[in-house]
């Protein structure tokens, strides 16, 4: 809803891809205000929106899902990023919805990010299909490292720069700017995830798929991603432990695109993705190495989907995309929660939002209760982990 | 007579073209003009050129899959898949079995049907249909039960053969136990034999007996491409009076499957033994046949491991053992014994009473069936193609792990969005607990 980014973007390099007559701009933005961006925003542009979403859908001879990629923290990406895809889901109702959403770190510049999530995140539970949370700190954490191990200058620890995960090679990036390395982690996931149907493989992963296998019921769709390697090396002497080492890293928390501890809750499901010269044995015997230390819901001890791919990244031989469906998400929710508790409790900047045609009290008390059934659902879950439970009586056939 | 194949879904298209490759390559081997002209005909037409096209419809919901098969026919130089034979759409059926079931079949049914009838029509006598998929994914599992549906109505005097993949224990789809559930309780009202290859099985003939380090799906597709072919490659049997069987499917449900009840049938094939070993290998019947009725009798799926403590009970020890143990009982057994001496083979040990049910006379429940041809460059092979116990446990596990998922209902809302309901699942549980019912009892 402002012109600054879209304008750098139709100059930079990859202009000639976007159609200009797809593009929609405003010229003053949300002002952080997520009422703005949803209502305001959202009915002043319904109807161009959908159109423009139609023209784009009539072009695919088949459409296979929708990807949104937006932050949780401001105005625009926020409240409208979350009418459009309450919108998608009235249009075209059959059509996946899978959403990349950015979550704003504890030290986050703005200070009305809180309300703005959790406004965003009920529509995300009602209207997405499935949700790849991703933190601003994790992604910091992981830029720290990759720049601390090209520097440290140990001796086999050099990184060959263009492999590094924010490298952008491969990209046409030219000066770097900021943010761009974090991005670039983003965009590596996305990559992954759509190789499957980008590429040819022994064992193919639709992005439908992993809607079907990672959501046992319908709110629960928020999947931690993780990805591995974050680089590779370039000294060839280093051993290569490193398929094995390379599964091992994808459970490990610094690979995680959310900072939470999925190793010590409560597995739902979990994805693996893996691209390059990779075995089905190779995958097999990973599995069964790591399932042990991996806590698993009872009716889902063998929960895994896995799919090969036989093109690697850019840079790399293989690597690894692992998305879990995993309880240590509700910690996250739980912190952002808090944060939004204290800025409610005090009323503090609550007028910016009430001022907003459309927009009422209940709207925050309803999005509380929505995120505290959200917590509650997973917190249900997490009780019975380690319980052992008996199996379901089977049916019995008279004889 | 011909047999027309239909492959569905990603692992029915890339098992299916690895078949005909091995079949046509072993028919082609050396001086065999008799095998070659019968195992031609059985599975490919000549065109107009000459060359060899497959009597095959590749069927899938995305096209990667099916045009990496029709290219890798292609390239071999020695046949192809028919240019229209295939049919694909874009966007998958998302590992649901009511994608496939009740959106997909129906939406292609036409299209399909279609496919099929060209090939079955240029045929002069049709031996059967032959539907090869897994059961774990959406569409082989969900399209597959469907257009198997369609064929019984449309050829309800037809052999319908389904080959079935059965998955990793450990999942390769979460949801595959659902799907597998499924597909099998809506095949066993549809399909006349089932016959079966467990991925775990094959995995560890790879590990075991083939020495493979690394094994990728394409080795696992070999063996079972391997396995399969010695049964469906021509044979003498007893009804076919010295000439090479031309009722290849109806003489193996015939024999194998005389109730409705009982139509799992599992292969095991000896031996498998790495290319590079042959050399250094013989083999003698005798000792084939001893470990293959052993494997029979323990439930062993590969040579390898075999107990010999397993022994079958006498008669009278039956009716008191209530726990059949470890002992495998079969319903009925088709041997296939290819290669040298073939005709002076002692298969009486098959004939044992003790291994079979009360049911039938043993000379009714087995069969021998013979080629003095070797198969794929084996000098003997024996295969035994068993309608027993032997996948009593794991289509037990399948089931059991399905339901304890159905007792929470996970998953579920994926499938009543597509027109399945728990009705539906209800009913598919019932069936199988019924079957394996059936089996557990089987004395």
């Amino acid at each position: 809803m402002e012109e600054g980014v879209v304008n750098e973007i139709l100059q930079g390099p990859l202009r000639e891809m976007f159609d200009s007559t797809q593009l929609l701009t405003d010229v003053s933005g949300s002002g952080n205000n997520w009422a703005v961006g949803h209502m305001t925003y959202g009915s002043a542009y319904r109807e161009q929106i959908v159109d423009k979403l139609r023209k784009a859908a009539e072009h695919c001879d088949c459409l296979q899902c929708f990807f949104l990629i937006h932050s949780m923290g401001g105005g625009t990406g926020s409240g409208l990023g979350t009418k459009v895809l309450s919108l998608l889901e009235e249009e075209f109702p059959e059509v996946c919805r899978i959403v990349t959403s950015i979550y704003p770190s504890a030290e986050d510049d703005v200070v009305t990010s809180p309300y703005n999530s959790i406004l965003a995140m009920r529509e995300l539970t009602e209207h997405a299909d499935c949700v790849l949370p991703v933190e601003n700190q994790s992604l910091v954490d992981i830029v720290k490292k990759i720049k601390h191990m090209s520097h440290s200058g140990k001796p086999g620890t050099v990184i060959r720069r263009e492999s590094a995960i924010i490298s952008g090679q491969g990209g046409l990036i030219g000066a770097e700017k900021p943010f761009d390395a974090m991005n670039n982690i983003v965009a590596n996931l996305l990559l992954n995830i759509t190789s499957s149907a980008r590429f040819e493989g022994s064992l193919n992963m639709d992005l439908n798929e992993i809607a079907m296998n990672l959501v046992p019921f319908p709110g629960l769709h928020y999947l931690v991603p993780s990805l591995t390697p974050l680089y590779t090396l370039a000294d060839v002497s280093v051993p290569s432990r490193r398929l094995d080492q390379m599964f091992s890293d994808a459970f490990s928390k610094e690979h995680q695109l959310i900072r939470a501890d999925p190793k010590h809750s409560l597995y739902l499901a979990c994805a693996l993705m893996v691209r390059g010269n990779v075995q089905v044995s190779d995958l097999r015997r990973n599995i069964e190495r790591l399932k042990p230390s991996l806590p698993f819901v009872s009716w889902n001890q063998e929960g895994w989907k896995t799919g090969l791919c036989s093109v690697p990244p850019v840079g790399h031989s293989h690597s690894l995309l692992a998305l879990a469906n995993n309880t240590c998400v509700k910690t996250t929710f739980m912190e952002l929660r808090e944060r939004f508790t204290k800025l409610y409790r005090k009323k503090a900047h609550l007028h910016h939002y009430l001022h907003v045609e459309g927009m009422e009290q209940s709207h925050f008390s309803e999005a509380l209760s929505s995120l505290s059934s959200l917590i509650e659902e997973y917190q249900q879950l997490d009780a019975t982990k380690g319980r052992l439970m008996p199996d379901a009586p089977r049916l019995r056939i008279a004889r | 007579m011909s047999v027309v194949t239909v492959q569905l879904g990603q692992c029915g298209n890339q098992v299916g073209q690895q078949l005909l490759h091995s079949l046509l390559c072993d028919a082609q081997e050396g001086q065999r003009k008799e095998l070659c002209t019968a195992s031609r005909e059985r599975f490919f037409h000549q065109d107009t050129h000459g060359e060899l096209v497959a009597r095959a419809v590749l069927i899938d919901m995305e096209p990667k899959v099916i045009n990496q098969s029709i290219s890798r026919a292609a390239r071999s130089g020695m046949w192809r898949y028919g240019e229209t034979s295939h049919f694909s759409q874009k966007q998958g059926s998302g590992n649901n079995w009511a994608n496939g079931f009740c959106v997909h079949g129906p939406a292609h049914r036409e299209v399909v049907e279609e496919l099929v009838r060209r090939e079955v029509e240029r045929c002069d006598r049709l031996s059967g249909l032959l539907a090869m998929m897994s059961v774990a994914g959406g569409t082989g599992s969900g399209v597959g039960t469907y257009v198997t549906q369609c064929l019984r109505d449309v050829y309800p005097k037809s052999f319908i053969l389904n080959h079935l993949t059965w998955p990793y224990g450990t999942g390769e789809v979460i949801v595959q136990n659902y799907n597998s559930v499924l597909t099998l309780a809506h095949l066993y009202q549809l399909s006349d034999a089932i016959l079966v290859h467990e991925n775990d099985t094959v995995h560890q003939i790879c590990s075991q007996l083939l020495n493979i380090k690394h094994i990728s799906f394409a080795d696992v597709n070999s063996v079972i491409a391997h396995q399969l072919g010695s049964v469906l490659q021509p044979a003498l049997t007893a009804d076919s009076q010295g000439a090479y069987s031309r009722n290849p499917l109806g003489e193996l449900v015939s024999a194998l499957c005389c109730h409705p009840e009982f139509k799992l049938l599992s292969v095991s094939s000896i031996p498998q033994v790495p290319l590079a070993s042959m050399a250094y290998s013989s083999f003698s019947w005798p000792s084939l046949l001893k470990h293959l009725r052993q494997m029979l009798i323990s439930n062993t799926k590969m040579e390898e491991g075999i107990d010999w403590q397993v022994r079958p009970l006498a008669a009278a020890e039956r009716s008191r053992n209530l726990t059949a143990g470890s002992f495998n009982t079969s319903l009925a057994n088709v041997l296939i014994l290819r290669g040298k001496d073939v005709y002076s083979t002692e298969t009486a040990g098959f004939e044992d009473p003790a291994l079979y049910s009360s049911w039938l006379s043993p000379q009714e429940a087995f069969s021998v069936w013979k080629s003095p041809v070797p198969f794929n460059k084996y000098e003997k092979s024996a295969t035994l193609v068993s309608n027993s116990q032997a996948l009593l446990r794991p289509l037990d596990s399948m089931v059991g792990g399905a339901w304890n998922m159905f007792a929470s209902r996970a998953y579920i809302h994926q499938y009543t969005k597509f027109g399945i309901s728990e009705e539906d699942f209800l009913d598919s549980f019932s069936s199988l607990e019924q079957v394996i019912s059936s089996y557990k009892e089987l004395r």
